[in-house]
């Protein structure tokens, strides 16, 4: 599946031709703010010519999608833009929107990150569909009712006719996002602007709206310019990539060449920033840390007044087996189950089952019983924005446990301990006086790793720790949490989506869905040889980077 | 992404809080920063205003009921003569010619039918207008004399009531009376609703489903209702009933601390607390109080002036406290009543409340936007 | 619909009975009695008129015949106004109300939404500013306050309206009133509709409508005010029931017979009688608009259903 190059053959297509229908030049973009002026994009010269698929590529804040949020008068409020931006010769920066319209939505089109929220709410699949194109002047009501349908089917939703009276809220995320490339469509747009498209969906929700891209690309032929942080993508379906860096393009050029032969440092940083290397495999006669049979929870949602209440099955019936030193990864999609699994072991949830964690059965222990447990067994969220308290300084965050599990500690020595913990997680001790909000992503996560760190556990249970992050930042916070395991002899309960980072990551790997365990094996069993059809889907939807770290 | 520079320097940088974030936020917000002089100086003016006056609050000058505003002294030029005649009436004299000094000195030439008497003076001294009224020069037939007296100068800047009380000092002991009030019930209101909201989130299930149950039932009772019906348990004891207004004014602040604990329950940082076998009092303690403290402080800023609302409601309805001791609530319902000729009387508490009332909502807002900057 | 307007129905008459019981209990703990006056009657007349009034029976008794009535609709006859039962008083004076209240409700709901509006299309321009401040000014300003000074400024003063009255709620007797009234409501109303607007206008789906080209009229008020609008309706249940039932402000000064007045005259001559038709009165309008504001939200937003 992969998409079609279209780069003609001797052309240089690096440089605006005749079949440039977009061109953006020297294009700023500002926001004015309580704390002064972000210059969010710095000058960024990009063209996309008629047809083609353009990337433009760059981690959160590098101003990817401002500049084309930009070119189609989009900014919120306090954005201020200079520069110019061409649609077919016309300049369309800065017009009123009265003129603007008549390009955006019926030769420009887009569609967004967020597939729940692009949508209203309120109004049916078919008012939405119809309204920019009876708008455009292309069809009458009675017509665009009828071509809202064949869109429909188009991009692939099942039973159009009845699903064009639905709301959004009564379709998945990926139906939601089939919508949007349907009216994305609907007026035969020249360029098709895609602003992270995929990255709010489950792998293989992503492939199958990729491929759908790819293939009504090919059909219709407009052109696609591509915004993403996620250089898979880009290699598999752009002719040309744009790599944008605080503000500026740093390096564009073909595909080919870029991840053939990067030249700018941060390309290759990124392009290097896939986590990479195996761990250690850990010896079989270790001692077991985790023993778990036929653990389940289980959640009551409310029905209503006097209706019996509908049980939702989250873990059905899980067994499981760690040993010290050594990784379980655990994946799934969202809604799998994987994340309560980890939070019933460590008894967070009440759950059936039995949990036997270092040669003591903890099934069902209360709170009193396993606080002196607790330092021991440790648990890392996804959110580094929240899991920190933000009204605390991080010598407190980092501290807060020892108040428990060491209270004959004084405040020196926990200020002394604080200190070594961050030093551990390669951070400045003396920013330990300073709040969570003051740092970014991947220093929060060093945060949360540090007050783990600082109870000397053996058990931590990762929940999606890299989720979160930048890529390159998910590599050094691998790394990072790799060394610790080696150094301290610990026991990872690794829960995430990312193939790659779990790969990383893991000496055995758990497959769930739904609740349930779908195939269970050593790390390279699983990736290279796949039994079930969902984890081969899983497998597939992950693509093309595994195949080259095999 | 340099997050990787080892440093071990014991001296530990400085950290800015988010209540600091928010503390610049606020000094940047004008109208806050306007409203907080303004609210600081009615409180003052309200506290030391009546000790500095030369009135006091309960002072009836007979001779001065319902004059209006007046920046310079009583009484004016062409006051003298009418009340001269007056007095002079009463004391069975009339007055043949009168000169008023620069130095506010009354020299009045006096005759009468009869023997002048020097008791019947005093009638000059007890009228609000003059003291030290003596008789010089008596003829000697004792019929007619020269009267000394000296003019009582008098400044009513808000002019008088229809008692002839001054009116600055009733507005500043007003003042005190609705502040306290105000101040007195939000404190129990607020301490009230932040228990019970904070025990029925953090608890959760079957109890906050009862507590909060109760809440609705509370809610649904006509308001008005209530009140009045607490006047009438409480009569006129106004500490004793604004205690119980406080009572009743808790549901918004249980509601309100309610939600946010249940949000905060959910936040991560709970959750890796509780992972941590941090004890409920601990998370209480560190990271569900602080993190309830801002909404709780807009609520409180902006529970104040309703308050301070609903003292003058009662009072307009004749509820409030009693005579001669006021409140706002009690001079704007007496200004409202004599709105024709006497419009000083609705102008200025009316002036004072709203100010009060303005800049207590302008800082309740400014709080609102520097402890949530997402708002603007 | 029907169905689920009924079920919630049924489902208040416990916070009926409640509230009923509640104020019943409250009022006859309440020191003092209907019938204490300055000059205290003759222990004959006394004891006829608590014949009359079945204040002799014990106060269970008593609570279980009011109960009775009020089940046929009958909320008994007054203890101050001998002559009339509290039917007839409301039936006086309740229609004044209404007429009133729905007036200001109106206003408040057009003028207060219009500006609303207008300032979030302006967010942190000078129009803005100038609407935020005159709202302020709305919300702080007690009605006993603009009461007055309205009536000084336009009745005493300038002479073009009637200081008061009603005069069966001819049109120049409703203005001052109605604007004293409304207000407030105009002022909440505003600040409510500006807020939700401006979060409505940075939604991702007026972000969707402006990317596909719409027109300003069909983003504004199909997409940004429909969702923006639903705040404002959740506020307007209680306040709607607050100002159909009367402000006894408004009614004194300027001297309207509508039902405000008798909270305070009930209570406090002890009308017992009449103090319990006015919260029950209350607590039914309370009830009704709770129900009317969910059903406009059914309305509105197509992910509520009646189950």
């Amino acid at each position: 599946m992969r998409w079609i190059q279209k780069i003609a053959k001797g052309a240089d297509v690096t440089k605006p031709n005749d079949n440039t229908v977009l061109q953006i030049s020297n294009l700023k973009v500002d926001f004015e703010t309580n704390t002064g002026e972000v210059n969010a994009v710095k000058g960024v010269n990009i063209h996309v010519d008629a047809g083609e698929t353009v990337a433009i590529v760059g981690e959160s804040g590098s101003g990817k999608s401002q500049s084309m949020m930009a070119a189609m008068g989009l900014l919120a409020s306090n954005g201020r833009t200079q520069g110019s931006v061409t649609y077919k010769g016309e300049e369309i920066l800065g017009l009123p929107s009265g003129r603007l319209n008549k390009i955006r939505g019926a030769k420009i089109t887009m569609i967004f990150q967020e597939p729940m929220t692009s949508l209203d709410p309120l109004y049916t699949i078919e008012r939405q569909l119809c309204e920019p194109m009876v708008q455009h002047g292309n069809y009458t009501w009675a017509t665009a009712k009828k071509r809202a349908v064949e869109l429909l089917e188009l991009v692939g939703i099942p039973e159009p006719a009845r699903k064009v009276k639905a709301y959004p809220y009564e379709m998945s995320g990926g139906q939601r996002q089939r919508v949007m490339i349907a009216m994305a469509l609907a007026n035969d747009p020249d360029i098709l602007i895609a602003d992270e498209p995929t990255t709010a969906l489950d792998v293989t929700t992503q492939a199958q709206i990729l491929e759908l891209m790819a293939e009504l690309q090919e059909r219709l032929g407009m052109a696609v310019v591509f915004i993403t942080h996620d250089l898979t993508i880009v290699e598999r379906i752009s002719d040309r990539v744009y790599v944008m860096k605080q503000g500026e393009v740093v390096e564009e050029g073909a595909t080919k060449e870029i991840f053939g032969a990067p030249k700018h440092a941060y390309t290759k940083m990124l392009l290097d920033a896939e986590p990479t290397g195996r761990k250690d495999q850990v010896e079989d006669s270790a001692p077991l840390v985790v023993e778990a049979d036929d653990v389940r929870v289980e959640f009551e949602t409310e029905a209503g007044f006097l209706k019996p209440n509908h049980v939702l099955r989250a873990v059905d019936d899980i067994s499981l087996t760690v040993r010290e030193g050594q990784t379980l990864g655990i994946v799934g999609e969202s809604g799998s189950g994987k994340s309560t699994l980890g939070r019933a072991l460590l008894q967070l949830l009440p759950s059936s089952g039995r949990v036997v964690y270092c040669g003591k059965d903890i099934t069902g222990a209360s709170r009193k019983a396993m606080r002196p447990l607790r330092k021991e067994m440790q648990l890392i969220f996804q959110d580094p924005f929240g899991s920190l308290s933000p009204r605390m300084t991080v010598g407190q965050i980092i501290t807060e446990g020892l108040l428990v599990h060491e209270p004959h500690l004084s405040a020196a020595e926990r200020d002394k301990r604080a200190c070594e913990a961050l030093e551990e997680v390669s951070m400045d001790a003396a920013m330990r006086n300073r709040y969570p909000h003051e740092f970014s992503g991947g220093q929060r996560q060093r945060i949360a790793i540090a007050r783990t760190m600082v109870l000397k556990p053996k058990l931590v249970v990762l929940d999606e720790p890299t989720s979160a992050l930048d890529r390159t930042v998910q590599k050094q916070v691998v790394e990072l949490l790799r060394n610790l395991q080696k150094e301290h002899g610990l026991t990872y309960l690794f829960i995430s989506h990312d193939l790659a980072v779990v790969r990383a990551m893991s000496d055995t790997v758990m497959v769930m869905q739904k609740g349930q365990v779908v195939e269970q094996g050593s790390a390279s069993e699983i990736f290279d040889n796949p039994q079930q059809d969902y984890t081969k889907t899983l497998v597939a939807a992950a693509a093309l980077k595994l195949e080259e770290f095999a | 992404m340099s997050d990787t520079t080892i440093n071990t320097a014991q001296e530990a940088v400085k950290g800015r809080s988010l209540w600091d974030d928010a503390k610049d936020r606020l000094k940047a917000n004008r109208a806050a920063v306007a409203s907080i002089i303004v609210l600081t100086l009615i409180a003052l003016l309200s506290v030391f205003g009546p000790m500095l006056s030369p009135h006091e609050y309960d002072t009836v000058y007979r001779d001065y009921t319902k004059v209006p505003a007046s920046l310079s002294a009583y009484p004016k030029a062409d006051q003298i003569e009418p009340a001269l005649n007056k007095i002079a009436k009463r004391a069975r004299m009339s007055i043949d010619s009168y000169s008023l000094s620069e130095d506010g000195v009354v020299t009045a030439q006096v005759s009468s039918k009869r023997k002048l008497d020097p008791r019947n003076m005093r009638r000059f001294d007890r009228s609000d207008l003059f003291e030290q009224a003596a008789l010089e020069n008596v003829s000697a037939d004792g019929k007619s004399a020269t009267l000394k007296m000296d003019v009582q100068y008098m400044h009513f800047f808000f002019g008088t009531d229809a008692n002839g009380r001054d009116m600055l000092t009733r507005t500043l002991i007003a003042g005190r009376v609705s502040l306290t009030i105000g101040l007195l019930a939000t404190i129990v209101a607020i301490s009230i609703g932040v228990m019970y909201g904070a025990t029925s989130g953090y608890v959760g299930g079957r109890v906050d489903l009862i507590m909060m149950r109760a809440v609705d039932i509370l809610y649904s009772l006509p308001f008005i209702f209530f009140v009045i019906m607490l006047v009438v348990f409480f009569g006129r004891n106004f500490v004793l009933m604004f205690i119980a207004v406080g009572a009743v004014e808790w549901l918004d602040m249980a509601r309100i601390v309610r939600g946010q604990t249940l949000s905060i329950k959910r936040q991560e940082y709970v959750q890796a607390a509780e992972a941590m076998g941090i004890k409920n009092a601990g998370i209480i303690k560190r990271h569900i109080i602080p993190n309830t403290l801002g909404p709780v402080v807009v609520y409180m800023t902006l529970l104040v002036p309703k308050v301070i609302l609903l003292e003058s409601f009662l009072s307009f309805l004749g509820l409030g406290v009693q005579e001669p001791m006021t409140s706002w609530g009690v001079l704007i319902s007496e200004g409202a009543r004599n709105l024709e000729g006497a419009s000083w009387l609705l102008i200025f508490p009316s002036i004072f409340l709203t100010s009060t009332l303005f800049a207590l909502n302008f800082i309740g807002d400014g709080l609102r936007d520097a402890l949530d900057p997402k708002d603007r | 619909m029907m169905r689920y307007v009924l079920g919630r129905l049924l489902s208040a008459i416990p916070t009926l009975f409640l509230i009923v019981t509640i104020s019943f209990f409250l009022i006859r703990v309440a020191p003092g009695g209907p019938f204490d006056l300055e000059r205290p009657l003759e222990a004959k007349v006394m004891e006829n008129l608590n014949k009359i009034y079945n204040l002799d029976k014990s106060i269970p008794e008593q609570y279980l015949l009011y109960l009775q009535n009020l089940v046929q609709g009958e909320f008994g006859p007054s203890f101050f106004f001998r002559d009339f039962s509290i039917n007839e008083l409301f039936a006086q004076s309740l229609p004044i109300s209404i007429q009133l209240g729905l007036s200001a409700l109106t206003l408040a709901l057009i003028v207060g939404g219009i500006l609303g509006v207008s300032a979030a299309l302006r967010q942190n321009h000078g129009l803005d500013y100038s609407i935020m401040a005159a709202a302020t000014f709305g919300v702080t300003i007690p009605n006993f306050v603009v009461a007055p000074c309205l009536t000084l400024l336009f009745g005493v003063s300038l002479g073009w309206l009637p200081v008061g009255g009603w005069e069966g709620g001819k049109l120049q007797n409703m203005i001052l009133p109605v604007i004293t009234l409304a207000l407030p409501q105009v002022a909440v109303v505003a600040r409510l509709t500006r807020g939700s607007m401006i979060e409505a206008l940075r939604s991702n789906h007026v972000r969707t409508a402006r990317a596909y080209g719409l027109s300003a009229y069909t983003i504004v008020v199909v997409h940004a005010l429909r969702g923006a609008i639903l705040p404002v309706v959740s506020y307007l249940g209680p306040a709607a029931a607050a100002l159909l039932t009367g402000s006894v402000v408004i009614e004194t000064i300027f001297g309207i017979p509508g039902i405000g007045r008798y909270f305070v005259q009930g209570a406090l001559n002890r009308d017992y009688t009449l103090v319990m038709g006015t919260v029950v009165v209350v607590a039914c309008f309370v009830i009704i608009f709770n129900i009317i504001v969910d059903l406009l939200y059914a309305l509105l937003d197509p992910r509520v259903r009646f189950d």
